[in-house]
């Protein structure tokens, strides 16, 4: 075992695994961190804790992801390479590795121009694929960038992002086979909606082999209103929401638009089951924590397996 | 080149409004070609400042005054120029920082007696180039260490808004930046260059982290060629 973590467990023993996610709160309320992690305590197996999310400040992803440890969940820590250089990142790793984190994942991080600090400095020292070869060599060699030897253990099982539906689209699968080499463990992407632009791209994976070389959760998130869907298709960068799915959610009429946002989503969760090289899904219901309870019981994915 | 921008109107007026003796000096180089510190707006910001500050009370007096180079002693270096600098209560450079820095170093090493002021009137913005009528853009943040050769002749560094050299993020769209529809992806059109090269191969190994020592990470950087110090 790399990390010895309930996710590196289950998708060890090739269970279809069910991650979540977590936004900490813009304080110090730790109620908010503990009533969300309710919803999602035995509804999934880890919990990506975002990291300044939208580059709109937090409470830090360490942090968080040690209250859910207390809270007896598992956190899938999540760093941006906007706000730290190297030695922040190796320190707060270190640091991460001692509360008992054992998963994590490497982003590059929105722009700050998008968040409640858009005249700041951004840092970009090093990029998310070299923070997945970085964190790699540390657990591997035991060693940190300098060569300079880890005093104790450090184990972490490496997770990185994967935008099927950014631009260029014919290159998105070699950055993904840039992350694999880099030495990545498991990828989680970004939300799907257009599931045929994503079975192209996982055609592409599993032509590859890439899907044999790390493991493959695939986003999702459900659509709440045809408002958010409008918003999420004009404003979140590389996600496009096919028109039919806008019009199915239109059709269901005042009332039923979120449960059959939910429907449509545990659709996709059975055609992403089916799907080769898919190994599980990454559900994102932000701000939508208490209904991941039903969500997953929906879709068929209670309860959920031990290692 | 080295692109620059007329700060407003108001800080510059602000911050000469003590002096009776005003002196507006251009720099006839990168700033002048860029239309923001040449002869002519040398002439146009005094001109402002005369209609600006000048009443019946208040006798100003503003000077006009447009060198090759700022940032090169050679062209200040004559004595009726510096005789006027002087005379001056004040200087406003319209040079990009380098040349606002250097003139006033090098005044203030060769006047003897009262210190000489300089203030800038420009915001230097980057190195760029000249891509359409009134239109510049960045292209070189001098990071000490070109990588040009692997990306197709685009920069990541200064083009990319994360500096990424593993890119393109996950927020390129259509060929644009996640933060502006009016940016370009810089590894779009990298990686659309490559392809028309036949060179994609080239970035699909993994660029290892960047010394960033040459660049200003490394403190602020001096050059010296031995051979041309004789």
């Amino acid at each position: 075992m790399k990390s010895g973590s309930n996710l590196e467990g289950l998708l060890e023993k090739s269970e279809f695994v069910v991650t979540g996610e977590l936004g900490p709160p813009k304080g110090t309320d730790v109620n908010v961190v503990k009533e969300k992690a309710a919803y999602l305590k035995g509804n999934v197996d880890a919990v990506n804790i975002t990291d300044n999310q939208t580059a709109i400040v937090r409470m830090s992803s360490i942090a968080t992801s040690k209250i859910l440890i207390d809270e007896g969940l598992e956190p899938t820590m999540q760093m941006v390479a906007r706000d730290r250089n190297r030695l922040a990142m190796m320190s707060d790793l270190f640091g991460a590795s001692a509360l008992g984190i054992k998963n994590m994942l490497c982003l590059s991080g929105d722009h700050q121009s998008f968040g409640n600090h858009p005249e700041a400095k951004n840092v970009f020292d090093i990029d998310s694929i070299q923070m997945i070869h970085m964190v790699k060599t540390m657990r591997d060699e035991h060693k940190i960038i300098c060569g300079d030897e880890i005093e104790g253990e450090f184990k972490m099982f490496i997770g990185a992002a994967s935008n099927p539906f950014a631009d260029p689209f014919q290159y998105r699968v070699y950055r993904l086979a840039k992350k694999v080499e880099a030495g990545v463990d498991f990828i989680q992407t970004q939300c799907i909606y257009d599931m045929k632009r994503f079975k192209e791209f996982m055609k592409q994976v599993v032509d590859m082999g890439l899907h044999e070389r790390c493991k493959i959760l695939a986003g999702v998130t459900p659509l709440k209103s045809v408002g958010m869907a409008r918003y999420m298709a004009a404003n979140v960068s590389g996600i496009t929401i096919p028109e039919e799915m806008i019009d199915r959610l239109r059709g269901a009429g005042k009332g039923n638009v979120a449960s059959e946002g939910i429907k449509i989503l545990c659709e996709q969760i059975q055609e992403l089951r089916e799907m080769e090289g898919i190994a599980g899904v990454h559900l994102m219901a932000i701000e939508w924590e208490h209904k991941v309870p039903e969500i997953v019981k929906m879709a068929g994915l209670l309860p959920r397996p031990t290692t | 080149m080295i692109t620059a921008e007329r700060k407003p109107f108001e800080e510059i007026k602000e911050s000469v409004k003590d002096y009776k003796k005003i002196m507006v000096l251009g720099c006839g180089t990168c700033v002048a070609v860029c239309q923001a510190g040449g002869e002519k707006e040398v002439a146009i910001l005094a001109s402002e400042l005369r209609l600006a500050l000048g009443n019946e009370v208040k006798k100003i007096e503003v000077n006009e005054e447009t060198v090759v180079r700022q940032c090169d002693d050679e062209f200040m270096a004559d004595t009726a120029f510096l005789e006027k600098v002087k005379e001056a209560d004040v200087i406003i450079s319209i040079a990009c920082g380098v040349g606002v820095q250097h003139a006033c170093n090098f005044f203030n090493r060769l006047i003897d007696g009262k210190p000489v002021r300089v203030i800038p009137g420009l915001n230097t913005t980057f190195m760029g180039a000249n891509i359409d009528v009134g239109l510049w853009e960045e292209r070189c943040l001098g990071c000490g260490d070109c990588v040009l050769e692997r990306t197709g002749g685009i920069c990541p560094i200064a083009r990319c808004a994360k500096s990424l050299l593993n890119g393109p993020c996950g927020g390129s769209s259509d060929g644009k930046c996640e933060i502006s529809k009016d940016t370009e992806c810089a590894w779009h059109l990298i990686i659309e260059r490559l392809e028309a090269l036949g060179k994609l191969d080239s970035i699909k190994p993994v660029e290892m982290y960047k010394d960033w020592r040459p660049s200003h990470s490394g403190g602020p950087r001096k050059m010296l060629r031995e051979d041309l110090r004789l």
